[in-house]
């Protein structure tokens, strides 16, 4: 049951809708199933397996709308959850931000699923990490990581005909591997929606040459360095920046607010290698073909060299500002380089490679000014050469100043946050005069 | 309950699960299903379906957590209510032992046939992870405590309160802020009800009735000419209680330069304060980098607490079973067995604490059937002990679990989570004005802002909510943009008074992270304002483009 197929949610869907005798009605449909390992000193520590479905009917009068949920399926519950939404919807408030559902729309058919991955069972997450612990056993390591599969649908049908579905199905696969006296620490960071680009030995190789070399990391003291950013420490720095959001700008209370009002629409706010755009068809990381308020998605350049390019407005927003509505990203890329990793550390005279960042929180949302810091290693090079690991920096830095300060970038590639466990197109990159502002112990 | 009550407004839930930040909101309900629990009779036949189950399928071990948990969320900003969700999630989730390893499986379908087949999908999963090998668990011994119960001892249920007076206090409140000069005002109350069943094999079935309740507010003062805004969040605290915590009371008030609450709050009064405390910082000065000595208000040090004492204190991170995601721990067993690990100055007591009155963590039994109690983890400022688990009690000496066991829902996996960590009063008469009238060059914090320590939480730096300067024994004005940064050893041996029970307050954290995939918990800790010296303070003031 979990998962439905187009063609079973649009029969349910139908059967719902035919109970509805409200205004408007719209019904959504949605299920999930997949389950994770975790595992540390080199076993298995907590796995699970989990599943759920769920209806939820809105129904609406006018500016007055409600909604209900249920997880059963038979004739009488779902009768029973689309007249207890049109009895709230009858006496609630009129909400002045609602708006009309939408009528008939057509979506391109996304990519965003896998049956390979959406075959997935206890099994083959064992298998997958047994041979990410068969690598660090004969390294004399210890794991900690974590995998999870998870496949899932959603689907929505309305009384004014509209209906979209999608279906999507991700692995994601992390691995921290550290020596006995805590002393050396590397990490590796995989997602795909093909499991079977899914290789947990070669992430886990990585990891444990990082480990290896970061071992009698040296003290150097905090300022301003060259630094290059693996896409692991990029993503989870400027994953806080991807919210383009007209609204909050407009009121005065985001970085892309403007002095006297307004946004920075149309601003060179970074360096002019920046583009980041989002595009439901990039084949290492589709979203699903249609978003909030039922509208299309559609490649949208964000930042288009360094100048802001693309706000996103709701219906309700963009109608008060009489402009087009435009929904979020469903994904986000940034455009790389041509720089490999190789050329921008021989390239470099002074800097610190940074393969991780962590516990990145806001300091000033004003400027988008972050603290957080690096972790499971961190290196220094000198004259094009990685010299020696050091020990952590805590950093006080803005992803707007960085981007400012960029030097090179390399090839995009799909990369984690390390906290949101969200994917990204994100390059490799080498930044000027990135602040670090104290040391940390920590390994 | 009034249904009608509900009504009025409850039809704004409409959109709820798609609430950012309310992961385990669940399916919106009506608030008079809130109130009827499901009957324990049933939950016990429901359980031993599935403890039957999973031990002829071979278990040697099983717990079963028949989860009912309720959520309300209200939200407004200015004079508009954006959403009302009630929320409900029910199901179970069963927990094996079978070949010495873990499994679980979690399911909705509340019938015998649903718990058998869970059950045996949590040996299928024991069974193939037992194939990866490693060391088999072993589980400190816990009897069984037979049929019992515990409930939250509130005086009234958030969720008997109609919704309308919810709304109004908060629209009351939002209109204060507005009529005092705010550019916006957010408002929230947060209520949650946990019904949770838990029955093992070794012969406990636990019944227990848990309630949390969370009012806050953020108040934005925008000045468009320079392209700027300021934003102050009120001095609430989530805790453990109903809805009496709304009821203001005189006697749980601490005066001061601005208004505290122990454990009854008031909400229009803090409004007021807030509103006029967001104007003085818009025109603050911003800090001079440098070393200060801090007086830290229990409302900010109960984040210190947690991040540099809670977290590095948990076992599982101690052992490495957090390296993948939150860290480890400096705090490693040798430091602990050496019993004279100085963590702190000898005014730095901390104790660990499942049953505090009020307190976000406080449960009659853990989430593996343990029986909750108290214990020193630092004592005169040396490290004595952690927190711990059933399957981690042996490695630190003890014959039973300390009861840290917790899951966020019934669909997740329960492990090891911090109890109530918090910082015992000063046991000499001290007042936060003499703590002040002693220090020279400092700045006094009050209310938690931004966070953040490292992996293994040695290195920090704490924000805040507001920041008075304090000049050879007084305040002197408000200060902006300050942060500060320390090593956590370092920070609590500087610590120099701690002020006496009169002043002692819980804060708290509703939504801690930890674990993978992600679980939060909710968790309070307690202090009295202390003083720290020779702090590094740093100015976080940046500008762009």
């Amino acid at each position: 049951m979990p998962i439905l197929s187009k063609e079973e949610a649009q029969v349910l869907l139908k059967k719902v809708l035919g109970y509805s005798k409200a205004e408007e009605c719209e019904v959504s449909l949605y299920g999930s199933e997949g389950g994770n390992i975790r595992y540390a000193l080199n076993a298995v520590s907590t796995a699970g397996d989990i599943s759920t479905t769920g209806l939820s009917v809105t129904s609406a009068y006018g500016k007055k709308s409600a909604s209900a949920n249920i997880d059963e399926f038979d004739d009488a519950a779902l009768e029973r959850v689309v007249r207890r939404s049109e009895e709230l919807a009858q006496l609630a408030p009129e909400n002045p931000e609602r708006e009309e559902i939408p009528g008939p729309a057509t979506f391109k058919e996304s990519i965003t699923y896998n049956a390979k991955t959406a075959a997935m069972t206890p099994d083959t997450r064992a298998e997958l990490v047994s041979k990410s612990l068969d690598v660090t056993k004969k390294a004399g390591l210890s794991a900690a990581g974590f995998i999870e599969n998870s496949t899932s649908f959603n689907a929505v049908m309305n009384s004014k005909g509209f209906f979209a579905y999608n279906k999507s199905s991700d692995v994601i696969f992390s691995v921290t591997t550290r020596n006995e006296a805590g002393t050396a620490s590397g990490y590796a960071a995989r997602g795909f929606t093909d499991v079977s680009k899914l290789d947990t030995e070669s992430a886990t190789r990585i990891a444990t040459m990082k480990a290896n070399k970061s071992l009698g990391a040296k003290a150097l003291e905090p300022g301003k360095y060259t630094v290059i950013l693996e896409p692991v420490a990029a993503t989870y720095m400027m994953e806080n920046m991807f919210r383009f959001d007209a609204r909050s700008a407009e009121e005065g209370r985001s970085f892309l607010s403007k002095k006297g009002g307004g946004t920075r629409l149309g601003e060179q706010l970074m360096d002019e290698k920046v583009t980041i755009y989002s595009d439901p068809f990039n084949p290492d990381l589709p979203s699903s073909t249609w978003g909030r308020d039922g509208l299309p998605r559609e490649k949208v350049v964000w930042i288009d060299k360094g100048k802001v390019n693309t706000l996103s407005y709701s219906k309700f927003w963009a109608k008060k500002k009489g402009v087009a509505p435009q929904p979020g990203p469903g994904n986000i890329i940034m455009m790389g380089g041509d720089s490999t990793l190789e050329e921008m550390i021989k390239s470099t005279e002074k800097g610190i490679l940074v393969s991780r960042l962590w516990y990145i929180r806001m300091v000033d949302p004003k400027v988008l000014l972050l603290t957080g810091l690096t972790r499971d290693g961190t290196f220094y090079i000198e004259n094009g050469e990685i010299k020696y690991p050091v020990k952590n920096f805590r950093f006080n830095e803005s992803p707007i100043i960085m981007l400012n300060n960029l030097e090179a970038l390399g090839k995009a590639e799909r990369s984690i946050s390390v906290e949101s466990y969200q994917s990204y197109m994100i390059p490799p990159m080498k930044i000027r005069d990135f602040t670090f502002s104290s040391l940390s112990d920590a390994v | 309950m009034k249904r009608r009550d509900f009504i009025y407004l409850s039809g704004l839930g409409a959109g709820a699960l798609m609430l950012p930040g309310l992961p385990s909101l669940g399916n919106p309900i009506d608030q008079s299903a809130a109130l009827e629990s499901v009957d324990v009779r049933i939950k016990k036949e429901l359980a031993d379906a599935a403890l039957n189950a999973a031990r002829a399928k071979g278990a040697s071990y099983a717990d079963v957590r028949i989860g009912r948990y309720l959520n309300q969320a209200i939200i407004t900003r200015e004079n508009r209510v954006l959403n009302v969700g009630s929320g409900e999630s029910y199901g179970v989730g069963i927990r094996v032992l079978a070949n010495g390893c873990w499994g679980f499986a979690a399911t909705n379908d509340m019938t015998k046939e649903g718990m058998a087949k869970t059950a045996a999908k949590a040996v299928a999963v024991a069974k193939a992870n037992a194939k990866i090998g490693g060391k088999p668990v072993e589980l400190a011994p816990q009897k069984g405590y037979g049929e019992v119960s515990w409930k939250t001892p509130i005086e009234k249920n958030a969720f008997e309160v109609p919704i309308k007076e919810k709304v109004d206090l908060l629209l009351n409140a939002n209109g204060i802020a507005m009529g005092a000069g705010a550019s916006f005002v957010n408002s929230i109350l947060f209520a949650v009800n946990e019904q949770k069943y838990f029955a093992s094999t070794d012969g406990s079935y636990i019944d227990q009735d848990v309630h949390r309740i969370y009012p806050t507010f953020t108040i934005s003062k925008v000045n468009q000419e320079l392209g700027s805004f300021e934003s102050i969040r009120g001095s609430s605290s989530p805790k453990g209680l109903g809805y009496e915590y709304l009821n203001a009371s005189e006697a749980e008030k601490v005066p001061g330069i601005v208004t505290r609450y122990k454990n009854r709050y008031d909400l229009l009064e803090d409004v007021k304060q807030m509103s006029r405390v967001a104007t003085e910082k818009v025109t603050s000065k911003s800090v001079e980098p440098g070393k200060y000595d801090l007086v830290l208000d229990p409302s900010h040090l109960w984040l210190t607490i947690h991040e540099s004492v809670g977290h590095p204190t948990e076992l599982d991170r101690v052992l490495g079973y957090e390296a993948n995601y939150a860290g480890t721990s400096f705090l490693t067993l040798d430091k602990w067995r050496s019993k004279t690990f100085k963590f702190g100055s000898e005014h730095v007591n901390i104790v660990g604490d499942k049953l505090q009155y009020g307190s976000l963590g406080a449960v009659g039994y853990d989430d593996e059937g343990v029986k909750c109690g108290k214990w020193d983890i630092i004592k005169d400022g040396i490290l004595v002990n952690y927190q711990a688990i059933r399957d981690q009690a042996h490695i630190i000496g003890l014959k039973e679990s300390q009861g840290c066991c917790y899951a966020q829902s019934w669909s997740d996996v329960q492990f090891q989570r911090m109890p109530n960590v918090s910082l015992q009063p000063g046991k000499t008469p001290l007042s936060v004005d003499d703590m002040i009238k002693n220090v020279e060059k400092g700045v006094y914090i009050i209310g938690d802002g931004s966070f953040s320590i490292d992996q293994q939480r040695y290195n920090f730096q704490f924000g805040g909510q507001m920041f008075y300067e304090i000049k050879e024994g007084k305040i002197v004005g408000m200060l902006n943009d300050v942060a500060y940064q320390a090593n956590t050893q370092e920070f609590w041996n500087s610590c120099a008074a701690v002020c006496d029970e009169r002043d002692y307050r819980m804060g708290g954290s509703f939504n801690d992270g930890k674990g993978q995939p992600s679980q939060s918990s909710a968790v309070s800790h307690g202090a009295s304002t202390t003083l720290f010296k020779g702090v590094n303070v740093i100015n976080t003031k940046r500008k762009i483009g």
